[in-house]
């Protein structure tokens, strides 16, 4: 009996190595220290009524910032301990199986847990914001969605503790990932933990598509949006319709795992190649899901800290939609080495060629807009800039890469790599930080260091540099990507020992970040003004951080930039008239969608060991609060006047 | 692209059918729509998986070995005059007439009952009778998802049903209420049409070649 | 000085390729810019070409960066024009010269792809134990790489020789897990599935030897995946021949098994191999066959992309 026990115990959880156990324990001395300090200031409650079950899009973009920042520190730890290991050859700091652990877990929490999230973390705080609106159009399937990503993500990474990390990579190909070849439950959390988040974000590609549609203020016609909004209108639209691909593949696969199916094995007719074309038909738009937003981030500080309207408005819209669409006729380029015909490769090296096109406008449109500008260099302001070069450098790789012939010879190698950090790094890393030092204002009521946050820019960036540039020398030596260790005598060390250091670098860059944001939590600068960089679009309107309805009247637009020009009018002495308050319509708290996701996770859990005793009522729990939503017919409330009266007068608004 | 209609706040909604006629309704209403286009690229992607898949019989049975044309115009003609009561359904909506709307919509869920029967009976023969589960090849695999995530959506839109029932019952026709009824019909129709492609691409395709 | 700071990035760069390039140090360990036969050259070209392509479309996006923060990141700087939005004539221009950059592009890459569906010229006596081209069948295990010489009738692991001069077939196929097949200084990968068997023309411009190794991660000894392609002369390649006839072992049918085990092994010759080897079963078709059931072949029917017209593949979706 405790033999049984015990040999449970050992396969149920991760064993064997002192890093997991410190791991183990630092998680459990973690979680214990959360339970106690909530505990001893009695914060049970309020963590109940003002987080888990909010409905307000602000904190909600909030709650993702914040578990977007905890992921990118484990996506990062992956990271050093990835360059720690081949900083030199033949090095033991990992074995084989553990660093094709670290990679897989590298690539999906940076795309899936970073990335997005991050994203729609910005594009909640920002969107209704920028449109004028008192919040998304479905606010509690936008708390669902960040509940299903947040225990989509929690499930995932219990792997690396409980069961064993998945170690296919993160593009999982079949069959090396079907059970034949990789049994174990490492795969499962992979792909029902990305399933979970996954739905969560096809959630909020139709949450944020209605909300842009339908709910502007009155006056603001699709081409008077700002550019964010833009974007996060484009990328909406591609997210319905990429997603629901990549869900199928992950349940197919699911499928193949867990019943015996042969979709992707290589036994009974099973194809493996179509696992690839599914995951990259959502993969490469996948792609532009996280660059398209970060355009919109890149064009609002330009013009906001070129103090000019963007230059070439509406072509930078259009080629948002031409990039949009190109984004679905490209996936194969991901395989051109899979043995297409060269009437295929020549098809989609062309498409992929066309989607330089459009980016190249966007890049000088914004050269442009700097042009004839007055360049204030702020932090968010410096990761903008940066972005042009480095970006650039990743996109002209990029058309390289897209050479069919020619990628014959980067396939799979670092130079690949270096491509995709390029363009990774540089948009979307850099645009999220961008992001995120310019709303902080917005979302907290204080800055963000201005000298703190300058250092860490220029040490992220230039390691970035040191990092990625050699890589491209690296994968035309012949390093391909996913080698755990390399022999010595082929040349490769030096180029290693220098991306090692600036992967440090990266790291130093981020640690300082960190520290700057806990820094200005205590001795940042008030904003009391709620407008701190002088900003063109709707959010800086109101107060920072914004009341829970957003904006006491909503606001009439007549222009693009409509901040700016309703400044310019009181500048030039127009007097507003303000209307008297009215009783606001608010939705009310919900703990349905954190209850409804935590039976997502059971669920989950459950189908990842197999355990159809937990599974199967882990989603009779999710259906019921499906039900138990659908009888709710009190969820909406009103703030009264005198309320919103003294709001007002708090932030020093009431005229 | 003129946009003035887009804003919310000078629409007259007194004229719209009720469902329309609070802001909420139309929101919701406009994001079912976009939700349907997201499960036809769901739906897109299976039926695609299947055609990739159909010949991939490794040797067990084939599309024509296993087809049998009775069960499946049965199924097809229950899921089809489902439809349509379920169209009677919104047709007693637009009137307010309640009790024609909670009628047709029974029926619409009966009927559909009746289907799901059907279609586990189908599948129950060709996995135990026919030794043809979805582990056989990945012909089978690609059938048996495909019509069962069909299936899966047409027991889910039961379950939702019988609870607009309830609420119906309950609330009488409020713009809530009328608005889940016509977005379940929007829904049922959605599965109908699906299964028109099933009927093509599956069934027929399977029968001819 | 703010704008010296900004300054300072692209300067950087600009100093990093060439600083880079040294500390890569000389040409010959790049292997992809190396090439040493007539695969690799024409992938070279296409390479070089792009580059420099590419790097006058980032020059001039550097120097419009440079420029515009030089002369407008200063406090005092004047020409603010606030009312400068917009230029349809240069929005036209930088959207024309793209489409101009992508077909000096594309129209190589399309002339490329074609060629490669072809062998390349002999350009040396062909060898006595081979025809104008060599045939050799590649089959990927975890983690080792198989070498069959259908004509031969020998069998090599992790490496294979090669007549220089000589277009060589490599048939590629996959046991398990896929793979890719990769000799950067003799040119382009191509996967190796079980589902789909693939084509690869190489040719070696000299005898020498060249490293070439799996490009797709398949699991634990992945990184050991490597293998040694020895191009030789003629009558090199002959006496090899002959040598391994003559002085290897037979491989077995015991031994065959114990290859498709997933583990590493050292580089190996064999006189001879049994008939299942040249069956190219997949892992689950040899299943089926040690089991006694009917092995089926319904894998991708009409993708057999070793063929020679090159037009039996397509994608699947």
């Amino acid at each position: 009996m405790i033999d049984s026990v015990k040999s449970f115990l050992g396969w149920f959880f991760v064993t064997g190595d002192p890093m997991i156990y410190g791991a183990d324990a630092s998680i459990a001395l973690v979680s214990i220290g959360i339970v106690a300090v909530l505990t001893y200031f009695k914060k049970w409650k309020w963590l109940w009524n003002e987080w888990l079950t909010t409905v307000d899009h602000k904190k909600i973009g909030i709650m993702y910032i914040i578990a977007a920042l905890l992921m990118l520190f484990r996506g990062g730890m992956d990271a050093l301990m990835m360059r720690a290991q081949l900083t030199l050859p033949n090095m033991h700091f990992l074995d084989a199986e553990h660093y094709n652990q670290v990679f897989t877990t590298h690539g999906t929490i940076m795309i899936i847990f970073v990335a997005m999230p991050f994203i729609f973390g910005l594009m909640n705080i920002a969107v209704p914001l920028q449109i004028g609106a008192r919040d998304v159009a479905y606010p509690f399937l936008n708390a669902l969605s960040f509940w299903l990503f947040f225990f989509g993500a929690m499930l995932f990474n219990l792997s690396f503790v409980i069961g064993g990390s998945p170690d296919a990579g993160w593009s999982s190909y079949a069959p090396y990932a079907g059970a034949e070849m990789n049994p174990g439950v490492g795969q499962n959390y992979y792909l029902i933990g990305v399933q979970i988040s996954g739905i969560g974000s096809l959630a909020t590609g139709i949450n944020f598509l209605v909300t842009i549609l339908k709910m502007r203020a009155p006056g603001m016609t699709l081409f008077k949006m700002p550019m964010f909004t833009w974007s996060i209108l484009i990328t909406s639209v591609i997210v319905v319709f990429a997603f629901p691909a990549f869900t199928v593949a992950l349940a197919l696969m699911t499928i193949d795992r867990l019943f015996g199916a042969h979709f992707f094995t290589i036994a009974a007719g099973g194809s493996p190649m179509l696992w690839a074309n599914l995951f990259w038909f959502w993969g490469h738009p996948e792609v532009y899901i996280v660059l398209l937003p970060v355009f919109g981030i890149f064009s609002e500080v330009i013009a906001t800290f070129a103090h000019k309207t963007l230059f070439g408005y509406a072509v930078m819209v259009w080629s948002m939609v031409a990039i949009s669409v190109l984004s679905f006729i490209t996936w194969l380029h991901h395989f051109f080495t899979m043995g297409n015909t060269a009437p295929v490769n020549a098809f989609f090296s062309i498409s992929t060629m066309l989607i330089a096109i459009p980016t190249g406008v966007k890049i000088f449109n914004w050269l442009f807009t700097l042009n004839k500008g007055r360049i204030q260099f702020t932090t968010p302001m410096l990761w903008a800039l940066a972005f042009i070069p480095n970006f650039t450098i990743g996109g002209v790789t990029g058309v390289m890469l897209a050479m069919a012939p020619a990628d014959y010879q980067y396939h799979n190698s670092y130079f690949l790599v270096a491509h995709f950090h390029s363009t990774l790094i540089a948009g979307t890393v850099f645009g999220i930080f961008c992001g995120l030092h310019y709303w902080w204002p917005k979302m907290f009521g204080y800055m963000l260091d201005e000298v703190k946050g300058k250092w860490s820019f220029w040490i992220f960036m230039i390691s970035f540099n040191i990092c990625f540039m050699p890589m491209y020398f690296l994968g035309l030596m012949g390093m391909t990507r996913r080698m755990y260790t390399y022999p010595a005598g082929l040349g490769w060390t030096p180029i290693n020992v220098v991306m090692s250091i600036g992967a440090a670098g990266m790291g130093i860059g981020f640690a300082l970040m960190a520290y700057n944001i806990v820094w200005s939590a205590v001795r940042g600068k008030k904003d009391t003004t709620g407008d701190p960089w002088n900003g063109r679009t709707l959010e800086w309107a109101t107060a920072s951080p914004a009341a829970e309805y957003n904006f006491a009247h909503i606001p009439e637009i007549k222009s693009r930039d409509a901040f700016a020009a309703m400044k310019e009018a009181r500048a030039a002495g127009h007097a507003e008239t303000v209307p008297p308050y009215k009783a606001i319509h608010m939705p009310n708290n919900t703990g349905i969608p954190v209850i409804m996701s935590a039976f997502m996770f059971i669920a989950g859990f459950g189908f990842v060991f197999e355990w159809y005793w937990m599974g199967i009522p882990g989603l009779i729990g999710v259906v019921a609060c499906m039900i138990a939503r659908s009888f709710v017919y009190d969820d909406h409330h009103y703030i009264p006047v005198e309320k919103v009266k003294q709001t007002e007068a708090a932030t020093g608004r009431l005229s | 692209m003129t946009d003035a209609t887009l804003s919310l706040h000078e629409k007259d909604r007194s004229q719209m059918p009720i469902e329309y006629s609070t802001e909420e309704g139309d929101l919701r209403i406009v994001g079912f729509w976009i939700f349907l286009a997201a499960e036809l690229v769901l739906f897109g992607t299976l039926f695609g998986t299947y055609l990739v898949l159909q010949s991939h019989t490794a040797g067990g049975p084939t599309a024509k070995d296993l087809f049998e044309i009775g069960p499946v115009m049965a199924e097809t003609i229950v899921l089809l005059v489902s439809s349509f009561t379920c169209g009677l359904s919104t047709i007693e909506l637009r009137r307010h007439n309640k009790r024609g709307l909670i009628g047709w919509l029974l029926v619409t869920i009966l009927l559909g009952l009746v289907f799901v029967g059907l279609e586990v009976n189908e599948f129950y023969t060709y996995a135990v009778h026919e030794g043809a589960p979805l582990s056989r090849s990945a012909f089978l695999s690609g059938f048996f998802v495909l019509l069962g995530t069909h299936g899966c959506h047409v027991s889910l839109g039961i379950v939702w049903i019988i609870g607009i029932l309830l609420q119906l019952g309950k609330r009488g026709i409020t713009p809530v209420t009328a608005r889940k009824a016509f977005m379940a019909g929007l829904y049922w129709h959605f599965l109908d049409v699906v299964w028109i492609f099933i009927f093509t691409a599956v069934y027929l395709t399977g029968w001819v070649i | 000085m703010k704008q010296l700071k900004i300054l300072v990035k692209p300067v950087f760069l600009l100093l990093a390729v060439p600083v880079l390039t040294m500390l890569a140090g000389c040409s010959d360990k790049i292997a992809v810019l190396n090439p040493q036969g007539p695969v690799a050259r024409s992938q070279y070209h296409l390479i070089i070409w792009s580059l420099i392509m590419m790097s006058i479309v980032l020059a001039i996006v550097l120097i419009l960066f440079i420029y515009v923060l030089a002369r407008f990141g200063r406090k005092n700087s004047g020409g603010y024009d606030p009312k400068d939005t917009g230029n349809r004539k240069l929005e036209i221009v930088w959207m024309i010269v793209p489409v101009i950059i992508c077909i000096l592009l594309a129209v190589p890459t399309v002339k490329t792809l074609f060629e490669l569906n072809h062998p390349p010229k002999a350009t040396a006596v062909a060898a006595k134990s081979a025809e104008k081209t060599l045939t050799i069948d590649v089959t990927s295990v975890q983690w080792k790489w198989l070498f069959r010489y259908p004509d031969q009738r020998i069998e090599t692991v992790n490496y294979v020789v090669i007549p220089a001069g000589t277009p060589v077939k490599f048939r590629l196929h996959a046991y398990d897990a896929m793979n890719a097949f990769w000799v950067p200084e003799l040119g382009g990968q191509q996967y190796t599935m079980t589902d789909m068997p693939m084509k690869l023309w190489l040719q070696a411009d000299k005898p020498g030897t060249y490293q070439g190794r799996s490009s797709n991660y398949s699991g634990k000894g992945f990184a050991h995946m490597t293998f040694k392609v020895m191009a030789r002369s003629a009558t090199d390649f002959d006496n090899w021949v002959r040598d391994v006839k003559n002085n290897e072992p037979a491989l077995t049918h015991e031994k065959y098994m114990k290859l498709l085990k997933p583990n590493t092994v050292k580089p190996q010759a064999f006189a001879s191999y049994p008939e299942i080897v040249a069956k190219d079963y997949n892992k689950a078709q040899m299943d089926a066959y040690m089991n006694g059931e009917s092995v089926g072949n319904d894998s991708m029917h009409g993708m057999d992309m070793s063929d020679d017209s090159g037009e039996g593949g397509k994608s699947n979706d």
